[in-house]
């Protein structure tokens, strides 16, 4: 019994034991008391007196009771007096006043005032070519001295419960509930606690008396004073508010993992603008100018002057419009205007294009890779984004062929966890052939979507490598594998930037 | 994306298989379609754009038997040559606005509803996806009974024509078809500068359709009596027109009709001719990386519906007259890699030499992140296209930012020029839980330029902010302080006045004669705008500039 006693002791939450010295100590008997006595907030009161509660120390007990609490204009009151009594005073100090000045002094409530003190009959009034004039009398002067039932009620500890009223408070409260915005009753939970015989015999115990020290100091610790006295023991087990870290962004988390993979197959990133050409973005991709992705509905074009095209211009024109001994290109007239339009990219590709164009056949081969922000001219909602993030990569080589991109994606979605994937026909405008990359999701049985893959068409290196040159290239998008490792059901949840869930998110470890 | 239902029962039927639906699935993914949805009666396949000739069940079936071994190689389709009537005769008034047509007629139809059902819908999807909703070609399919042959294709000033266009109850104008029709509504853009609108108009003078607008309600509704139809294709590439027209007349050969040419000009269309092109089975291997025996190439190529003649080393390719998307030889190899089946290709991983390499600025970047983590800074990542005016107005700055044309979301109409509105966003967005942070962001902002080549300047930037009770300069300068003896770099600042800090309490950070941000505590003014709490500090700078200095 004693042993347990103690431990039911050791347990107590610093503000639990609080709450019971100050019962032991002076036994208040309403919560309002406790809490003075106690020093703690409301808040801690209440959830100490819960958790003693649930360790039956105490009863606690909820009854709904009707309070009343003073409004605003009985605020005021309680602080500077009832409105007739100052009436009193002041026609006592000025002897007299006329109805304007007494209007200018105490403003409308005066209309009311002059009712009730003339019911009273403590003041008297005479109509004069100057207006009204008022008076004190002497039942006037005996007003002023004798304190009112509304003033004593006034004086009260509010709320106050409706039930524990006298006959006199209740007469007050008929008198200024007449008056605006003097009282307002309110129906709450009122708590009202018991001690039972476990909180006798906790406060009984030696453990519960014995002094300890609650912290250890600089001055106990140079005083010796510890090696003298126990230290209060602390339930171990008890929760404690989370630290306020600071941390990555986890989406950061998810790309610096992903490009761990790219960096140890032996790529290396490439560089580029967010603010393309259409001309770098679609035209250099063999993407024909009607193309319907290219619509306004579908891409953010920017208020800006057209771009300044480069050398290779003429190459892609032709490649378009004529194409050459391998390709019947698209025909039609490839404008220029059309080309010059600046736009947010539409895909990672863009970079993979610059770097082609930029390559001497003497660099080769060579492997790139991106992983960055695309845009797309969408409404967002919980499955899309305007912007989002796209990972890429493309190996230029002489050798390279289709069994290598099969190779490689094997290899690379291996890396990202995906053992068991199929590769199908797919279609893209800028390679050929064309492949999706899918997974066996287990738990539907069935294939998912991972990304897209192809070799780049041989339009595309003619017109910016001046020859065929075999280009494997392969994508996807990065929120999707991310929403779906955070269990996050809405996408834009990612970027929303609540603090707490910034805070409280697990680590990113594998994508 | 496009997506068309085939029966299931007729599918299986044609097939001559019985395949359960796990394997039809796999077999219709590994065809280059995707298979939507499998149901007890219908299937559901997803068409990929460039395959337009597959807009129909009869020709999804007619692909998928040949893909699974049955009837492959190329189908022959043959048109009878043009009585004495079946002339369309074009007008030069055409070539200002619609230049050309290439028309056909199918006689021996036996239509049920089905039938026609099928036929409106790749007439639909056509429009949609290869004529790139009307824009590049139109469509019109007439029952030739109520026709009067030969046909005139020309074009009249938009007043002087006049008939009773489909779902509609009155004749009308050509000007009024463009303004009170529901379908003259949807598709005005298409004819907005034409002073002349293009119709097609029989030897009776009944106006059969304009184009690409809308059809007659007296020569325009093929039902189920037609027997024989008229089909017209109107443009502007004569090539593009002719496949279009042979992407129908062989779905409608495949469902019985008779295909007869037509002289238009002087041209005989459809001419239902297919192209040949030389595949040299080197270059097969070098794309492929597979060293295929000619004999399989074959079959592969035939499975996708072709026609093949080996030669020593080659392959003489016969492509279909409906496939619009063999624009050379590569889009051959995919077919053969198709017809060969992906899922038989070996993995290969090549053994090549590289070395990977990271840019320098994301290196540096990712130390930052690091580095301010520890700092006790939570990062934040906002979207770089933002509201304009919660970038200028709100937070009182000067700078334009750059417009988008046409966003979706007219909320997010302005990429932003600093990380500042975005930071103070996000303190706005968590009052209601949190009403101090210390956040940190890195992004990108963008600028007008005129010596881009874009016209645009991006610049990569750190923006930190902390906001509680006692937040102030003295905060964001420890931060800073602290964060430039990490980077061993010395920093001065230089008095500032800008509308988003309190006069006297910011600077500009100046490191090396550079300025290369700012420091100092938000101006109440902008506080209140954004109903904040608490205090700020801020602090941003230019991460591309700094790296450059350090490094």
């Amino acid at each position: 019994m004693t042993e347990n006693l103690d431990n039911i002791i050791k347990s107590l939450h610093p503000l639990e034991r609080k709450l019971l010295e100050v019962m032991k100590a002076k036994k208040p008997q309403t919560l309002e008391l406790l809490q003075k006595a106690s020093g703690l907030k409301q808040i801690e009161v209440m959830r100490a007196l819960q958790w003693l509660s649930n360790k039956k120390i105490i009863e606690l007990k909820a009854t709904k009771k009707k309070l009343i609490f003073l409004d605003s204009n009985g605020e005021e009151v309680k602080k500077s007096g009832l409105p007739e009594k100052q009436v009193i005073v002041f026609l006592k100090k000025k002897k007299q006043a006329s109805l304007p000045v007494l209007k200018k002094e105490f403003g409308d409530v005066i209309g009311f005032s002059i009712g009730l003190l003339k019911k009273k009959a403590a003041i008297a009034t005479e109509n004069t070519p100057n207006g009204l004039i008022l008076t004190i009398t002497p039942a006037g002067e005996k007003f002023l001295e004798k304190e009112s039932l509304e003033e004593k009620f006034l004086k009260k500890d509010f709320p106050i419960n409706e039930d524990e009223l006298t006959d006199e408070e209740r007469f007050a409260i008929d008198s200024l509930k007449s008056r605006k915005n003097f009282l307002k009753l309110e129906t709450k939970n009122v708590y009202t606690f018991k001690t039972t015989k476990l909180f006798n015999d906790i406060i009984r115990q030696k453990m519960f008396n014995e002094s300890y020290i609650e912290k250890l100091s600089p001055e106990i610790l140079k005083s010796g004073l510890w090696k003298k006295m126990k230290f209060r023991p602390y339930d171990i087990h008890a929760d404690v508010p989370m630290l306020n870290i600071g941390k990555e962004h986890f989406v950061n988390e998810a790309i610096d993992d992903i490009k761990k993979i790219w960096l140890s197959m032996g790529f290396e990133e490439m560089r580029g603008t967010k603010a393309q050409s259409a001309f770098w973005d679609m035209d250099s991709l063999f993407v024909p100018q009607d193309h319907p992705a290219r619509e306004m509905q579908d891409t953010f074009y920017l208020d800006v002057k057209p771009a300044k095209l480069p050398k290779v211009f003429d190459a892609v024109k032709k490649m378009h419009e004529q194409g050459d001994e391998d390709s019947r290109g698209w025909g039609g007239e490839f404008k220029k205007e059309v080309a010059a339009q600046v736009m947010l990219r539409t895909h990672t590709t863009v970079l993979s294009a610059l770097e082609i164009a930029n390559l001497k056949e003497e660099d080769l081969p060579k492997k790139f890779f991106k992983v960055d922000k695309v845009y797309r001219n969408e409404a967002m909602d919980w499955r899309h984004l305007f912007e989002l993030h796209q990972v890429e990569g493309i190996v230029v080589d002489e050798n390279a062929n289709f069994s290598h991109l099969l190779g490689y994606l094997k290899k690379f979605y291996a890396k990202l966890g995906h053992d068991k994937i199929r590769i199908r026909p797919a279609h893209f405008p800028y390679t050929e052939p064309s492949a999706e990359v899918e997974y066996f999701n287990e738990k539907k049985k069935t294939w998912i979507e991972l990304g897209g893959a192809g070799m780049i068409r041989p339009e595309v290196t003619k017109m910016l490598f001046g020859k065929e040159i075999p280009v494997l290239a392969w994508g996807q998008g990065m929120e999707r594998a991310i929403s779906q490792y955070y269990d996050i059901h809405d996408i834009r949840d990612l970027y929303n930037n609540d603090i707490k869930q910034l805070r409280t998110i697990k680590s990113h470890i594998k994508l | 994306m496009t997506n068309i239902t085939v029966d299931k029962k007729y599918l299986l039927n044609e097939i001559g298989l019985k395949l359960d639906d796990d394997v039809l699935r796999q077999k219709i993914s590994m065809m280059g379609t995707d298979p939507e949805e499998i149901k007890d009666n219908e299937i559901t396949v997803e068409i990929f754009p460039n395959r337009p000739d597959m807009l129909s069940g009869y020709s999804i079936v007619r692909a998928f038997k040949q893909f699974l071994g049955k009837d492959i190689g190329l189908i022959k389709y043959t048109a009878k040559e043009p009585k004495k009537d079946y002339k369309v005769i074009v007008d030069k008034s055409v070539k200002q606005v619609r230049p050309f047509t290439a028309c056909a007629i199918i006689k021996n139809l036996k239509l049920n509803d089905l039938k026609i059902k099928e036929i409106i819908q790749l007439q639909e999807k056509l429009h949609l996806t290869f004529g790139r909703d009307r824009k590049k070609l139109a469509i019109g399919i007439y029952p030739l009974e109520k026709i009067k042959l030969p046909i005139h294709y020309k074009a009249l000033a938009p007043d002087k024509i006049k008939f009773l266009p489909l779902e509609s109850n009155r004749e009308m104008t050509g000007t009024q078809i463009l303004r009170q029709h529901p379908a003259g509504i949807k598709y005005a853009d298409l004819l907005k500068d034409a002073k002349v609108y293009p119709i097609f108009i029989d030897s009776k003078d009944q106006i059969l359709s304009m184009p690409p607008i809308i059809n007659s309600e007296l020569t325009g509704r093929v039902t189920e009596k037609t027997k024989e139809v008229f089909i017209e294709c109107s443009g502007f590439d004569f090539n593009v027109l002719e496949k279009c027209l042979h992407i129908i007349v062989t779905v409608m050969a495949d469902m019985g009709g008779e295909i007869y040419q037509m002289q238009v000009e002087d041209k005989v269309t459809p001419s239902l001719k297919t192209e040949t092109i030389n595949l040299d089975i080197r270059y097969v291997k070098h794309v492929l990386g597979v060293n295929f025996k000619s004999a399989d190439a074959k079959e592969a190529l035939e499975k996708m519906g072709h026609g093949v003649h080996t030669r020593i080393n080659s392959l003489e390719v016969e492509i279909p007259c409906y496939r619009a998307d063999i624009l050379g030889k590569v889009d051959l190899v995919e077919d053969l890699a198709i017809g060969y089946g992906y899922d038989n290709f070996e993995p290969t991983i090549p053994d090549v030499a590289s070395t990977s390499k990271e840019l320098d600025i994301n290196v540096f970047q990712r130390k930052l992140r690091k580095l301010l983590a520890g700092f006790g800074l939570l990062e934040i990542k906002n979207y770089e296209i933002i509201n304009s005016e919660s970038q200028t107005k709100l937070i009182n700055n000067k700078e334009k930012p750059i417009m988008l044309l046409s966003s979706v979301s007219s909320e997010y109409n302005s990429l932003r020029t600093s990380l500042a509105a975005s930071m103070l966003g996000t303190l706005k967005f968590n009052l209601k839980n949190e009403q101090e942070a210390a956040l940190f962001e890195i992004g990108t902002t963008f600028h007008h330029d005129s010596k881009q080549e874009t016209n645009i300047r991006e610049e990569e930037k750190l923006g930190i902010i902390i906001s509680n009770k006692n937040a102030n300069f003295t905060t964001a300068k420890r931060i800073l302080t602290t964060l430039m003896k990490e980077l061993n770099t010395e920093f001065e600042l230089r008095e500032l006045k800008d509308g988003l800090f309190i006069e006297g309490r910011t600077g500009e950070i100046i490191i090396k004669n550079k300025v290369l941000g700012t420091i100092g505590e938000i101006a109440p003014q902008v506080l209140t705008n954004l109903e904040l709490k608490n205090p700020c500090a801020f602090i941003e700078l230019d991460l591309d500039e700094l790296l450059k200095i350090i490094s």
